[in-house]
């Protein structure tokens, strides 16, 4: 591929697909525009953005196939029909340069290329799936009538296990070993016998996408070799700030380095843990406190997750070993769980410094018996999320909101809806990572109390005894977040609020009072709230 | 042995007395294991296993092969040695009984020399990473402790050990049926559950990926104490889950389990059987007939049985207007008896597992392989310990040759199964998997050349 400026048009060379779902197997020989250059790569990364939004979301496959139609069309078509396919190519080799640069960036390239590659591919017709497979290398034969006899009513239980129609007498099936068809094989999707796998046309999509991903993941660690040794430098002040601009543009921050809050202490984190962790950290959290125990995956969970939010790995260390030593011993902990803690902040092993998990990840873990990690609304039964989510404070309505999504495995749409009700505010970007829930959190909570007059900071630290009658209202918690003001300003949660707990006017009054008139989003309200009591007085 | 014998006998270990009285006291003894490694440990099995046919003999032969497996050392004091390696079977053999490790665990082939790791990079070409793994599988009896009374944590009994029998059973016939799988090696763990190792050579060239779908191939319990139903089938059975069934499962749940863990004894258990059930008119009616605990019917029938033929014909007879109930009497026998894997152990390359013939440090009992055509024979109970086996040195006939002393022990019957029916098999199918490979590389060559 040659870059030129923008002056000079392109002339086309056929590439290595006739068909119109090229495999990338080799850089085109095109000259493409420098404008070119840009435009398509963020054009085809508006695409693979869209696929990893809704695939976060959970949606299924049907509607997977649609959204990838919708997607296509709208972003990579060309006013000249001919150049759809350069431009298709172009911008993927352009991502490639772009995405080979790191272990995380590869890897998500490779999960959206390949998602892409697969809805492209179910979407042709079957005559276009059979010239497509001809292109790959694959090790599949299609079985005889007489072996079809053979094991028809084991290809029927297949089917029947998933609701799919029971083959007809002219279905056509392949015979491949089963290494080649992973996914198949862990879904239990397909009849093995003997090491071969029996794999019906419309699953055939699994061999070719298998096929995709490694040829594509072998091509992004040469890409990436070829990056740092020479093209990287000769392209210093050409291509090389614009691909790197683009790799930011679209990836959230990994929490690697945690930035703004600077550094929490161990005798924060029960608080922060009721005010700012998300659920699934919480769990863990108060099953570690309870069990002074957690196995491997919530370790590894839990731990990143502290140490993308500002815990040193001296402070880590000892607050695991607070814990675990009331379970197996100082010695023991020392001896067997300090290595791996360590190992958690690159000073151990191989020295990588592992990056806390988003929510794609947990929620793709699957917790054994005695695990407390993974993701608790994927996970927990509806009566104990409920629970769960009481104790963090959410209201039965937004707990139903909740649930909802539970239901339909929207399971991230279920963590921001926890968010909003615990704070009281939106949260529009949606979660997709624990720490960025921790950091919206706590950005919401901070600036709040810092604003408070120096009695108000009195109270909240010292816990004054003439105040108690305040912290009762909220369950004795040290910090009072603003959502809960806005909470109790909405006049029928306040007279539940106030009522049920069976304070007296006066001292929520005196509450509001010097909460409200440091926070002057509420201030507004404060006068509804004074008149509402001084009916009840 | 009482105490005061075992402090008396822990200093001289009369191991070259003659049938005097054995005074070897139970438990297990750092010097055991010095005798153990000297005498009866299996160096050569082990070395001729990892080494898969690569002895130099053939010109195809890696003769770098053996050197390039990690093995790992747990010293006495806790102290844990990585990444060993050996270039040919004395090395192996003079390290371990020099070393005396109390376990000793084998890792991956890797592209080098694990003692040569630091000189490579951590990616590109030159990288240090696994490149041979035999497909592992553990299964541990602690697992299945929520559904087991009669034992909990480490312990093992009689009753419940047939758990891991079934397991074995399972998971050994699809890897052979279903897998292909020839060479399987399924070895006790020494205290509380069994080892599997598949050494085919496409189970060792198996991908992180590959292994991963093959243990969620068998993966079935799902969930952990937050989620209710732990098994749940939305539709009819794979063929497998359907073999697995007809031909262990339900056999062993009604026949034998039923009955060992008194499953519907009392109320605590029979409601966590009914927690499975979805149908709240179902289980109140199972419920309102068992919580008067007497039954008209004959007495004489075990009441575990009964209660579990009514559960079946409750379930089973009439319309089934919730959907989820069709398939809840095969949920509940999988819930209880269906094998329960460690997935991290099976789906990662660099995972290092307990070599067999290990000695466990805290049962004494030897890691010996099982049969898995006669699983059932297997005793937990009555697997030689360290000391038995020394005992038995002592006791034994003193002029037999010295190289297979293993064989005045019971550790002989271990060792010759070992070889007989797992590691000739393996090694001549690598030397005839070698030949084949050669050949077609030297015609390849001869091709290549023609005009």
């Amino acid at each position: 591929m040659e870059i030129v400026p923008s002056q000079r048009t392109r002339t086309n060379t056929p590439n290595d697909s006739v068909s119109t779902l090229p495999l990338y197997r080799y850089a085109p020989q095109l000259e493409v525009r420098l404008e070119d250059f840009e435009v398509f790569a963020m054009d085809r990364l508006r695409v693979l953005k869209g696929i990893s939004d809704a695939l976060a979301r959970g949606k299924r496959p049907e509607e997977m196939e649609n959204l990838v139609r919708d997607l296509w069309k709208a972003n990579m078509r060309h006013p000249e029909a001919s150049e759809e396919v350069n431009k298709d190519i172009i911008s993927h080799f352009v991502l490639r340069l772009v995405y080979c640069r790191t272990e995380d960036l590869r890897k998500w390239f490779l999960s959206m290329e390949t998602a892409l590659y697969r809805y492209r591919f179910l979407l042709r017709s079957s005559e276009a799936k059979r010239a497509l497979m001809a292109e790959f290398d694959l090790p599949c034969k299609a079985i005889s009538r007489t072996e079809f006899e053979n094991v028809k009513e084991k290809l029927e239980q297949v089917a029947r296990s998933f609701d799919q129609p029971l083959p007809t007498a002219d279905a056509i099936f392949y015979k491949v070993p089963f290494e080649e068809v992973p996914e198949l094989v862990a879904g239990r999707r397909v009849y093995i016998h003997k090491g071969h796998a029996y794999v019906a046309m419309h699953q055939v999509v699994s061999l070719v996408v298998t096929q995709f991903r490694s040829n594509l993941s072998k091509a992004l660690i040469l890409t990436n070799r070829k990056w740092t040794s020479t093209i990287r430098e000769q392209e210093r002040d050409r291509l090389t700030p614009i691909v790197e601009a683009l790799s930011m543009s679209y990836l959230g921050p990994d929490y690697s380095q945690p930035k703004e809050f600077g550094e929490i202490s161990i005798k924060d984190l029960d608080q922060l843990a009721r005010s700012s962790f998300p659920l699934c950290m919480r769990h863990l959290f108060d099953k570690l406190r309870e069990d002074h125990h957690l196995k491997h995956g919530g370790r590894m969970q839990l731990g990143l997750f502290l140490k993308g939010v500002g815990l040193r790995m001296e402070d880590a260390l000892a607050f695991w070993k607070a814990e675990f030593s009331q379970k197996v011993g100082a010695e023991r902990f020392d001896k067997e769980y300090a290595y791996s803690i360590r190992h958690n902040y690159g000073k151990e092993g191989k020295r990588t410094d592992y990056t806390p998990y988003s929510c794609q990840k947990i929620i793709s873990l699957t917790p054994g018996v005695g695990d407390h990690h993974g993701c608790p609304y994927r996970h927990f039964s509806e009566e104990n999320l409920s629970a769960a989510l009481g104790r963090m404070g959410v209201g039965s309505r937004a707990m139903e909101d909740v649930l909802d999504k539970v239901r339909n495995r929207h399971y991230q749409l279920a963590c921001t809806l926890t968010f909003e009700a615990v704070h009281g505010s939106s949260c529009d970007a949606g979660i997709n990572h624990p720490n960025q829930y921790f950091s919206d959190s706590h950005k919401i909570l901070q600036p709040k109390i810092s604003k408070m007059p120096v009695s108000c900071l009195h109270l909240l630290k010292h816990r004054d005894p003439c105040s108690i009658h305040y912290w009762d209202i909220f369950q004795g918690t040290e910090c009072m977040p603003p959502c809960l003001h806005r909470t109790i300003m909405r006049h029928k949660e306040a007279e539940v609020l106030g009522i049920s707990r069976g304070f007296n006017a006066v001292d929520l009054l005196q509450f509001v009072f010097i909460f409200v008139v440091q926070t002057p989003s509420i201030v507004s309200y404060f006068f509804q709230i004074v008149y509402l009591y001084k009916l009840m007085c | 042995m009482t105490k005061e014998e075992s402090k008396n006998g822990s200093d001289d270990m009369l191991i070259d007395g003659p049938k005097q009285g054995n005074v070897i006291p139970d438990g297990f003894n750092p010097n055991y294991l010095k005798v153990y490694y000297g005498r009866l440990f299996p160096h050569a099995d082990i070395f001729k296993w990892m080494s898969y046919g690569n002895d130099g003999r053939h010109p195809a032969c890696d003769k770098s092969y053996f050197g390039r497996r990690e093995f790992s050392f747990t010293l006495d004091n806790d102290i844990y040695l990585r990444f060993q390696s050996f270039n040919s079977e004395s090395e192996l053999e003079n390290s371990i009984k020099e070393k005396c490790p109390s376990k000793i665990d084998i890792g991956p082939v890797y592209s080098v020399d694990p003692a040569k790791r630091h000189a490579y990079a951590q990616g590109g070409d030159n990288v240090f990473a696994p490149v041979e793994r035999e497909l592992i599988f553990d299964i541990d009896i602690t697992d299945y402790d929520d559904v087991r009374y009669c034992c909990s944590g480490a312990d093992v009994c009689l009753e419940c050990w047939p758990l891991m029998t079934v397991a074995i059973k399972v998971i050994d016939t699809a890897l052979r049926d279903d897998f292909g799988f020839d060479h399987i090696l399924w070895v006790y763990s020494g205290r509380r559950g069994v080892h599997c190792w598949v050494c085919d050579g496409k189970a060792r060239r198996l991908t992180n990926e590959q292994r991963g779908a093959i243990a969620d191939y068998f993966r079935v319990y799902k969930g952990n104490e937050n989620s209710n139903k732990k098994v749940s089938f939305p539709g009819p059975l794979h063929p497998f889950l359907v073999r697995s069934y007809t031909e262990v499962l339900r056999e062993f749940f009604e026949e034998k389990l039923l009955l060992s863990q008194n499953l519907f004894s009392t109320e605590e258990r029979y409601e966590k059987i009914l927690s499975m059930i979805p149908d709240e008119s179902v289980t109140s009616e199972l419920r309102g007939k068992w919580q008067e605990n007497r039954r008209s019917s004959n007495s004489k029938e075990d009441i575990n049985f009964f209660r579990w033929e009514q559960l079946k014909n409750t379930l089973q007879s009439g319309k089934q207007k919730v959907q989820g109930l069709r398939r809840c009497v095969e949920e509940i026998v999988f819930a209880f008896t269906y094998p329960r894997l460690d997935m991290e152990v099976s789906k990662h390359r660099n995972h290092l597992l307990k070599a067999p013939f290990c000695v466990h440090p805290k049962t004494g009992r030897v890691c010996i392989p099982i049969d898995p055509k006669d699983c059932e024979e297997l005793d937990p109970t009555t697997v030689p310990t360290l000391s038995e086996l020394l005992r038995e040195l002592n006791t034994g006939d003193s002029r037999m040759d010295v190289d297979n002393e293993w064989e005045k022990t019971s550790l002989g019957k271990s060792i010759r199964f070992f070889r007989s029916s797992f590691l000739q098999p393996l090694l001549k199918s690598c030397k005839e998997e070698m030949e084949s490979g050669y050949k077609a590389k030297i015609q390849q060559t001869k091709n290549s050349l023609s005009w």
